[in-house]
């Protein structure tokens, strides 16, 4: 679905891509999880044509991305990390303008807009200007809108930042629900839950690099099962075990208060950097 | 493409229907404020030749305002919905051409500046000005609301920040406020000053406007600068979109 072959980016002094390599299979949700400044929003603007690469090819459904290229922005929506919808317009209007841009005949266009809107809740707020609603509200409007031309391939830039638990757990049901009809979703996040629970394949991304790719499970397997966290004074130092007895023995030789836990993609992040997702 | 056209200009409509009122009492505050000053305080007992100051001066009002109002309607709303709303990132990546994209946002400032022109003939003639409109004062009018709204398009563009924006208008659209002709004729710079004012566009949007106005000719130099700077600046505003990241 999405080929990208020696992708890379540069502004001034930064390498913000740097030789990626990575493809999306048709059908899969699949996560890029990095710190910030991984590059992650860089590599979905080129997929988007809303920045060009320095060098390497990206492909989608088998075509060369570019500006002029019009099929493919046709078979993708977008959800970008910025709220870019228009906040003097309501939100059927924002609706109106994507169907308009995508030229949905007026019929189907009415039909889809209410309907989506009813999908991501907003009804009631449809005649609402944007610029009263909340993150959440305008998050769901975006993911809405990504949907109004029945993409077969959603890209989703940090669809749940700065949102409420609550609320993040709707939008993973949403995209989850998008995910069962067969629509293939390529989405960016710094959460390692959110990479851990609903992706069901992750890249890891650090300084514009692809370090690590495969299942969750795949991943976590590289490092250990398990992982026993000691206090240190102000730090906490992760011990990594293959199996249950190994935690434990490690764990019983230790005096102070420990916790053991199975690993996570954090942990694969501490290993492969020596540095946390959040620092 | 012209489907794709109507959909950019649509979107500025709506956005113009919602902000009408104080659209259309921003637009009459500096046309009033200069026909008051210029062609009622200062120029109520002036005779230029045959001509009053007041018609003298109406034509150079009317393409300073043109300016203006195209200027800013493309440069205002594309530098925040580029650099602040990101608003500009739905359209770059919908399936329209750079062409649609870049003409809607054109005929949007067109439209802007044709209405405050509009208001100013109206005022004008509330003064008791005496103006010969023909399709030629149009295409005067239109080719000059163009070419600054291409212009406007083309700063919006390539403007790293709001201050470059405002910045790119004292150095560009100040000074031609003042110097080209819109109050006094050009003929009375020294040749050198002269020179470098007939190379920019306004003061042959004044030059045209007051000929057709006073019916002193046909200022066909004018036109075709006009058209040729409307044509290089759509050029270039095609280039920076295509181009904008
Ligand atoms: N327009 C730009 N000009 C210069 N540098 C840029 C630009 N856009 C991004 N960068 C740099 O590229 C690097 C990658 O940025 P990017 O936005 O892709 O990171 P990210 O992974 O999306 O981070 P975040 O989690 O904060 O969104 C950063 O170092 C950033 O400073
Ligand atoms: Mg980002």
């Amino acid at each position: 679905m999405i080929e990208i072959s020696g992708l890379c980016k540069y502004y001034k002094e930064v390498k913000a891509v740097d030789h990626l390599d990575m493809t999306v299979q048709e059908g899969e949700i699949f996560g890029l999880l990095g710190p910030n400044g991984a590059g992650k929003t860089t590599t979905m603007r080129i997929l988007t044509t809303l920045a060009r690469p320095t060098a390497g090819k990206v492909y989608i459904n088998g075509r060369e991305v570019s500006r002029r290229e019009r099929r493919i922005k046709n078979e993708i929506g977008v959800v970008s990390q910025t709220e870019n919808l228009d906040v003097e317009m309501t939100a059927r209007e924002n609706m109106e303008l994507h169907g308009r841009l995508f030229k949905i005949p007026v019929q189907e266009r009415r039909e889809q807009i209410e309907k989506l809107l009813a999908f991501v809740d907003l009804t009631e707020r449809a005649d609402t200007a944007v610029g009263r609603f909340s993150g959440g509200m305008k998050r769901r409007l975006m993911i809405a809108r990504a949907l109004l031309h029945s993409p077969r391939l959603i890209l989703m830039d940090e669809p749940t930042v700065g949102l409420d638990p609550q609320v993040r757990r709707r939008i993973w049901d949403l995209i989850r629900s998008l995910n069962s009809e067969r629509i293939t979703v390529l989405l960016t996040t710094h959460y390692i839950e959110e990479a851990e629970l609903l992706c069901h394949r992750v890249g890891i991304m650090n300084k514009g690099k692809l370090i690590a790719l495969g299942t969750p499970d795949e991943l976590k397997k590289k490092v250990g099962k398990f992982v026993v966290e000691v206090p240190n004074h102000n730090e906490t130092e992760y011990h990594v075990c293959e199996e249950r007895g190994e935690a434990l023995r490690y764990a019983s030789a230790m005096q102070k208060d420990i916790v053991i836990r199975e690993s996570n993609l954090e942990d694969v992040f501490i290993e492969l950097t020596g540095r946390k997702v959040g620092d | 493409m012209i489907t794709d056209t109507y959909t950019v200009f649509w979107r500025e409509m709506v956005l113009l229907r919602k902000k009408f009122k104080s659209f259309f009492a921003g637009s009459m505050v500096s046309p009033l404020l200069y026909l008051l000053s210029f062609g009622w305080g200062l120029g109520r007992n002036i005779q230029f030749g045959t001509t009053s100051y007041l018609d003298f001066v109406v034509p150079g009002i009317i393409a300073l305002s043109a300016m203006n109002a195209s200027y800013n309607a493309t440069g205002a709303s594309l530098n925040v919905s580029r650099l602040y709303y990101k608003t500009l990132e739905e359209f770059l990546a919908a399936p329209i051409s750079v062409c649609s994209l870049v003409l809607g946002n054109i005929f949007s400032g067109c439209f802007r500046g044709l209405f405050s022109s509009v208001i100013i003939i109206i005022f004008s003639y509330l003064f008791g000005a005496h103006l010969h409109l023909n399709i030629w004062f149009f295409v005067s009018l239109l080719l000059t609301c163009f070419l600054f709204a291409a212009l406007g398009l083309v700063a919006a563009m390539v403007v790293n920040s709001h201050e470059d924006m405002s910045r790119f208008a004292t150095f560009v659209i100040l000074p031609m406020t003042f110097l080209c002709g819109t109050f006094f004729r050009v003929e009375k710079y020294p040749p050198l000053v002269a020179a470098l004012v007939q190379a920019l566009p306004l003061t042959h949007s004044a030059v045209s406007l007051r000929a057709i106005a006073l019916n002193t000719g046909f200022p066909l130099v004018s036109l075709l600068v006009l058209a040729a700077y409307a044509a290089v600046l759509f050029a270039l505003g095609l280039w920076v979109t295509y181009r904008v990241e």
